[in-house]
């Protein structure tokens, strides 16, 4: 294991380190390689699991294939409004821009797209977009995106390595000098260096008990940038996706994709009413997603629930040909472990913890953390989405800014002269912090701290929110970080989840704390963020993000920042929205 | 709903493979059960109460992304989408992948699959720069292949590869399935008849449909892609009047 004679570790060098695996990694690796440089991916999973697979509905671009009236300005107003105009308007400008040619791009490397009868890709309804625009094939287009990129990969030889955690970046003022992984499949040690790492290590679901999330989104990358000294954002915007399964208990927070609404379910509650016409009569089920989930969330807090807890989503109306042939995952996932058959019966769903908008604070353009040569793409950045993510944009943000993230990690690594050292004293002391839940023979068990995290997290921090009630999950969270300093994990360092698990602690106790107190720091309800005692939008936090930066001591220190200006050019995209909000004519 | 569910608050064991390539055993695991439970909650249930170190890999817990495959009571299967109760009173046991071999307990190594994934080659050629212009059923008709979810089950099935160990003339199913979603691309130019000639060694499946039958994704795998594979290599290499044709008109095409 640790160094007995000889070095305890493998060393690697590539000019560009990706870490992670899904959407954002494998095209900023694409982006790399393509300009000739040599790049490594990291990964926790095999490749092809990352939780880019579960996406479901589709890839918003502006095609304007079913809709003509669409294009990159108005999906750029979409992007804004639903985001209450704290994101980064440079962000959704470039992502309206470049999605289209995104979307074209992956055709070229094999990807297919559900067609019009023109031939074209089709394009569907969802939630707050206002035209027909998400791409898409079945309800499996985040596969079919993973699997393109996959492919694209493996055919450029981009390196691999499965299985590998990362556990610390290594840096100087210069730039990055590389991280230190375990890999889990034998459980050694390895020096990955490079002058220039992409972080696109997707969010950090796992924080709560009811989420959509896989194991992996546990939020390590966002930890790894902290600790590097990059800061954070908007860490208070959580996205809970109205509609995840309730029932049985093992698929509690299991998706269920917007598309059912987007191909025409229809939302009741236990009385049978169509409630969204009590909360946006006029988007109906297809308003943004803290609309719906909110509404969800006070229908079931009135009594007014299924008796699991949730509310009716019926697309039988549809019919079971049409069904079967644009939802099939749907239909197979509620058949095999629900038993219900959704051609014929209505689905039973409630919120769950689906996606952050928060996370790590990037230059729009570049991807560039504060930190040189650390970038940082997709989920785990932040910026885009501003208070609440409209659906089939995080699939578009993978790509553009993917590219982006790879395209100015490859002008950094080319243009860095020295590849800072690493000292062996450095990387004993972190083995050494790595290997320690191993070697502690009693302490707390890192499933029992995680359950309790989960527990406070969602109570604390869901999907309504008060001041007393933060301030309180606060106080707890900083006792499990106490807690979780003595953490023991039996067994060795082959493949050992609960040893994983106490590690990945720390980046999801660290989150939470973010989480809690970006929320109490803003005392306003905008989007996913809703607070009791401060029930309506406030002007004056509309142009104010929340930031974290992380003190000398290594805590975390909050302020507010002004959000970035819009252009005089972007200004005139928004008017529409303005006159729409005076009372004017809308657009 | 879930009125067939197994009765809550009962309990349940799980023999599960502890262990290695070269030594292990099956340790007995009680698991209370709740309503629609499949053997992944069982082993997350036993990871989080028993035994923290206990292998297994998983991710959407949906069938979707095809990590937990394993076999149960000897059959190939995803941990996530198989329910106790499809079991009755029977005995469940729980082991990894055999085909390949174990790295720990449910976890094996497959690393196999996606080194024979990094040598095929031509990848997509298209006829033409994108946006295409394509009907719904030319998407159809490759669509099924594109359901893949690279879970394995096949390839642990495929007694070519698990009974004969041909590691080094067969790909196996999930690799037919691979190339047969490049060759039935609508837009696809590249002719892969050689590389399944010889080294992905599509002639050596015997048609028993074993592959089919374990598929999560439910891909006609013999039918649908391994058959006209089978069959285009058979008109460029079995077919004399063809290749008498071939060669008169211009030189057989090589190997990438």
């Amino acid at each position: 294991m640790t160094a007995a004679g000889g070095q305890a570790w493998e060393t690697l060098r590539h000019d560009v380190l990706v870490i992670g695996a899904g959407g954002a990694g494998l095209r900023a690796a694409v982006a790399v390689s393509e300009v000739g440089l040599s790049v490594g991916v990291v990964s926790k999973s095999l490749l092809g699991k990352a939780h880019t697979v579960m996406a479901e509905g589709g890839v918003a671009a502006a095609l304007g294939h079913l809709d003509a009236e669409d294009s990159p300005d108005v999906h750029f107003r979409d992007t804004m409004k639903s985001g209450h105009f704290v994101n980064s308007a440079r962000m959704a400008e470039l992502l309206t821009a470049e999605a289209p040619e995104r979307v074209w791009e992956l055709e070229r490397w094999g990807a297919v797209f559900d067609r019009t009868p023109a031939g074209q890709i089709l394009q569907r309804a969802f939630g707050a977009h206002s035209y027909r625009r998400l791409c898409h094939v079945g309800d499996h287009t985040g596969k079919e995106l993973l699997r393109t990129l996959q492919n694209r990969v493996t055919q450029l030889g981009v390196a691999f390595y499965p299985e590998v955690i990362v556990t610390r970046l290594f840096r100087d003022d210069s730039g990055m000098a590389g991280a230190l992984a375990y890999r889990r499949v034998d459980g050694r040690f390895v020096l990955l260096r490079a002058p220039a790492i992409v972080l696109a290590t997707g969010g950090w679901g796992r924080v709560y008990a009811v989420t959509s999330n896989s194991w992996e989104s546990t939020g390590d990358g966002t930890a790894l940038a902290f600790a590097a000294g990059a800061d954070l954002m908007d860490m208070e915007m959580v996205q809970f996706h109205p509609t995840g399964m309730v029932w049985p208990p093992g698929v509690r927070g299991l998706l269920v994709t917007e598309g059912v609404r987007g191909e025409g379910g229809i939302l009741l509650n236990a009385q049978g009413r169509r409630f969204m016409a009590d909360y946006d009569p006029k988007r109906m089920e297809l308003s943004s997603r803290d609309v719906v989930a909110r509404a969800i969330y006070q229908e079931v807090q009135a009594g007014r629930g299924t008796p699991h807890g949730g509310a009716r989503l019926d697309i039988t109306a549809r019919g079971a040909a049409f069904i079967s042939r644009k939802l099939p995952s749907m239909r197979a996932q509620f058949l095999a472990l629900a038993d219900v058959d959704i051609t014929r019966e209505a689905m039973e769903v409630a919120p769950t913890c689906h996606y952050m908008m928060g996370g790590v604070r990037v230059d729009p353009d570049t991807c560039a953390t504060r930190v040189p040569g650390l970038f940082a793409a997709g989920e785990v950045a932040a910026g885009l989405h501003g208070a609440n993510r409209l659906g089939g944009n995080s699939l578009a943000d993978l790509l553009v800014f993917g590219k982006r993230a790879g395209d100015a990690a490859a002008r950094f690594a080319a243009a860095s002269v020295h590849l800072p050292v690493v000292a062996a004293s450095e990387i004993e002391e972190e083995v050494a912090r790595v290997l320690a839940p191993l070697r502690q023979p009693l302490g707390p068990s890192p499933y029992g701290l995680h359950s309790a995290l989960q527990e406070v997290m969602t109570r604390c921090g869901g999907i309504v929110r008060s001041g007393p009630g933060l301030q309180n999950g606060l106080q707890q969270v900083l006792e499990m970080q106490e807690r979780a300093a003595r953490l023991a994990a039996p067994g060795g360092t082959l493949y050992n989840p609960g040893w994983n698990l106490a590690l990945e602690l720390d980046a999801m106790l660290l989150l939470g704390e973010a989480i809690l107190r970006s929320a109490l720091e803003r005392t306003e309800s905008r989007g996913a963020h809703y607070r009791t005692d401060f029930p309506e939008e406030d002007a004056a936090w509309g142009k104010q993000n929340v930031v974290i930066t992380r003190d000398r001591g290594g805590s975390p220190s909050l302020r507010t920042v002004p959000v970035a200006a819009v252009t005089p050019q972007q200004q005139r995209v928004l008017a529409p929205l303005t006159q729409d909000v005076t009372g004017r004519a809308p657009s | 709903m879930m009125e067939r569910s197994a009765v809550p608050g009962k309990e349940r064991v799980l023999y599960v493979y502890r262990g290695d390539d070269y030594q292990g055993e099956e340790v007995a695991y009680r698991v209370p059960v709740v309503p629609g439970m499949v053997v992944l909650d069982a082993l997350h249930f036993i990871q989080a109460h028993e035994a923290p170190d206990l292998a297994v890999r998983w991710n959407c817990k949906a069938a979707h992304c095809g990590s937990c495959s394993g076999e149960i009571n000897g059959e190939p299967r995803l941990f996530c989408k198989t329910r106790l109760d499809a079991y009755g009173s029977l005995d469940i046991h729980v082991h990894p992948l055999r085909t390949f071999p174990i790295i720990r307990d449910l976890v094996s190594d497959v690393s196999w699959n996606y080194e024979r994934a990094e040598e095929l080659v031509p990848g997509f050629r298209p006829a033409e720069p994108p946006p295409f212009h394509l009907q719904q059923w030319e998407v159809d008709r490759v669509e099924e292949f594109h359901r893949c979810i690279e879970c394995f089950l096949c390839q642990d099935v495929c007694h070519v590869l698990r009974e004969h160990g041909l590691f080094g003339q067969y790909w196996g199913p999930q690799l037919m399935v691979r190339i047969a979603e490049l060759e039935m691309h609508p837009m696809d130019t590249a002719s892969r008849t050689d590389l399944l000639h010889s080294a992905a060694g599509v002639g050596l499946c015997n048609v028993t449909h074993c592959c089919t039958d374990v598929c999560p994704e439910g891909i006609e795998i013999t039918h649908d892609a391994i058959i006209p594979l089978k069959e285009r290599v058979a008109d460029q290499h079995y077919d004399p009047i063809a290749a008498w044709l071939r060669r008169l008109r211009r030189p057989q095409p090589t190997s990438p």
